[in-house]
């Protein structure tokens, strides 16, 4: 019995991998903009969502016309992008900036006023989904090809879907690591990052620097929209508030701010969760099924801020970001 | 003909809150000056600078830059019309390389020949930067800080440079040689405001001076006269 659950754990890993790369890209939304804000977006979480949404229509609308799925896929991608990196620019030109404008110091008033645009493009995009399909449960719809698996060393086996996940958010953020720290935008946003009246001095225009992080951010959470329909294929106004949960709780394990430790937070996050689903049942003898996976990414989450609170990538105190 | 006036302030006023700092400051800079304003702990020096580079906008008043206001601009948009302002407290990026402190500097300069020039230049008065170039900015000692602020500043190549107590915390070899390139800079053409603690240095490279107290100018005149007025020898040169 044991034998069989070792012969399990390459593809559980597996599981956790691409898990864990949704997870990411989520996270970098969150990191991103708390870094230049000290903001956490929670309307990131629907962003995510409208993105995976906008990747249904582009399967509804063009999927009859293109033959080819990878070419598909790679539409989809680049349309959720840029809805969702647009949504979130606009969520923060919107919503936020006039707050910021006001000068008001107080961190709940922007906190508060993200969860009211959560409920907002929930309930906008269960209208629009309503008015223009009749339903709003739509299902990314399978595809042989993408399906087909490819066997690998350990007993693992691989689709291509699969393959095409991973792909993604590697060269996603490879281009956001050179992005960072190569580019003349990468240097402006670590500037308003770690101190945005400076900044402002080198001629850099701060609000223009934290559209663009939206942006950035904005784009990487609808991708990561499309990739979560891709694997796990049903889609649904709310459902960007679990994934968004996780992800905003990998951003915290990583250490908040920081990019590299929203990539390495949502990885441990996604390997933790499918382990634990697939292995609680068996260690606890059947006293604790799998649902109580997302339990034990908590407690891990609570043990580690309990002993390294900054996260596991992040600064300590008083070298803020 | 005197040179052209570059900066005037005329009646600026500016709070904290309900601190007023500033309760009508007016002065002016002309191109090519070295004028230096001096005053104790709390007078409102930084206040002014920030004033004038945007950071803080006045509560009533004028700024003008070659002749145009500029009171209500952006601080990115006032440094795009040439005024550098390195601020109080080195304010250097610390998880920035150095090297990346200096690209910051010279942000507005799209041409990569220039900003490598300049750097350049920044390297051959601050060799100690070179050798530190790949090193976060928050790693360096206090006098190295204080070099890279000033690095940077001159990376934007202002016409006007406003620099609040660039001698902060810097051994005195370092005070002297600072205040050596401040006077080649002079020789070259720059214009500079200066705000310094060092009142006695910064009145021997200084054409003329302002005196701030609690938010008032009360003297002001050639920077050699002021040195030799009795009340500010008393009070800010500690004779
Ligand atoms: N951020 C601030 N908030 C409130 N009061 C301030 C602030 N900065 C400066 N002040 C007050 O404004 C006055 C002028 O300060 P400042 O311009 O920094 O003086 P100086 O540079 O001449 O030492 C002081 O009374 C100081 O306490
Ligand atoms: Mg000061």
């Amino acid at each position: 019995m044991s034998e069989a659950l070792l012969e399990l754990l390459p593809s559980v890993l597996l599981e956790g991998l691409l898990l864990g790369c949704v997870y990411a890209m989520i996270a970098l939304g969150y990191t991103m903009v708390y870094g230049v804000l000290g903001l956490i977006n929670f309307a990131h979480s629907e962003v995510f969502m409208v993105g995976a949404v906008a990747g249904v229509e582009v399967y509804r609308y063009l999927g009859p016309h293109v033959e080819n799925p990878y070419i598909l896929a790679l539409l989809a991608l680049v349309i959720a992008a840029i809805i969702s990196g647009g949504l979130a620019m606009g969520i923060e030109r919107l919503a936020y900036r006039p707050l910021r404008k006001r000068g008001s110091t107080n961190r709940l008033v922007p906190l508060i006023t993200a969860i009211g645009v959560s409920f907002f493009l929930q309930d906008l995009v269960r209208l629009i989904e309503g008015l223009w399909h009749g339903e709003f449960y739509m299902n990314f719809p399978a595809d042989a090809q993408m399906e087909a698996l490819h066997d690998l060393p350990m007993g693992m086996s691989i689709q291509n879907k699969s393959i095409l996940v991973i792909a993604v958010a590697v060269i996603m953020m490879l281009a956001l690591d050179h992005l960072v720290r190569r580019t003349r935008l990468g240097k402006a946003i670590r500037a308003v990052a770690q101190d945005l009246p400076t900044a402002s001095l080198m001629g850099i225009d701060p609000d223009k620097i934290i559209g663009r992080t939206f942006l950035i951010g904005g784009a990487l959470g609808g991708i990561a929209g499309v990739l979560f329909g891709l694997l796990y294929s049903q889609i649904n106004p709310f459902v960007g508030f679990v994934p968004g949960i996780k992800a905003f709780t990998a951003a915290v394990l990583g250490g908040i701010g920081n990019i590299y430790g929203a990539m390495l937070g949502g990885l441990v996050l996604g390997t933790i969760e499918t382990l634990g689903g697939t292995y609680l049942f068996f260690l606890t003898g059947g006293a604790l099924g799998n649902e109580y996976k997302d339990i034990l990414a908590f407690i891990i989450l609570v043990l580690l801020l309990l002993f390294r609170p900054q996260g596991l990538l992040g600064k300590t105190q008083g070298e803020k970001v | 003909m005197p040179p052209a006036l570059l900066l005037q302030l005329n009646q600026v006023q500016a709070c904290y809150g309900h601190i007023h700092a500033l309760k009508g400051v007016s002065l002016e800079v002309r191109a090519g000056e070295i004028v230096t304003l001096i005053g104790s702990n709390g007078a409102g020096k930084s206040t002014t600078l920030r004033c004038i580079s945007g950071l803080l906008a006045p509560r009533s008043g004028e700024i003008l830059w070659r002749g145009q206001a500029i009171h209500g601009l952006k601080p990115h948009e006032i440094v795009a019309r040439g005024i550098g302002h390195s601020p109080e407290g080195r304010r250097i990026f610390p998880q920035l390389t150095v090297e990346e402190n200096l690209d910051l500097g010279a942000y507005l300069e799209r041409d990569r020949a220039i900003v490598a020039q300049r750097k350049g230049e920044v390297f051959e008065l601050f060799p100690r930067l070179a050798e530190r170039r790949k090193q976060d900015g928050g790693t360096l000692s206090g006098g190295e800080q204080q070099m890279l602020a000033i690095g940077r500043a001159l990376m934007q190549n202002p016409a006007l440079l406003l620099l609040d107590e660039p001698t902060l915390g810097l051994a005195p070899v370092l005070v002297e040689a600072l205040f050596e390139t401040l006077q080649a800079l002079h020789r070259v053409g720059k214009t500079i405001l200066l705000v310094e603690q060092n009142a006695w240095h910064a009145l021997q490279i200084a054409q003329r001076a302002y005196v701030l107290q609690t938010g008032v100018i009360t003297h002001s005149g050639s920077a050699r006269d002021l040195a030799n007025l009795d009340e500010i020898k008393r009070a800010y040169l500690g004779e």
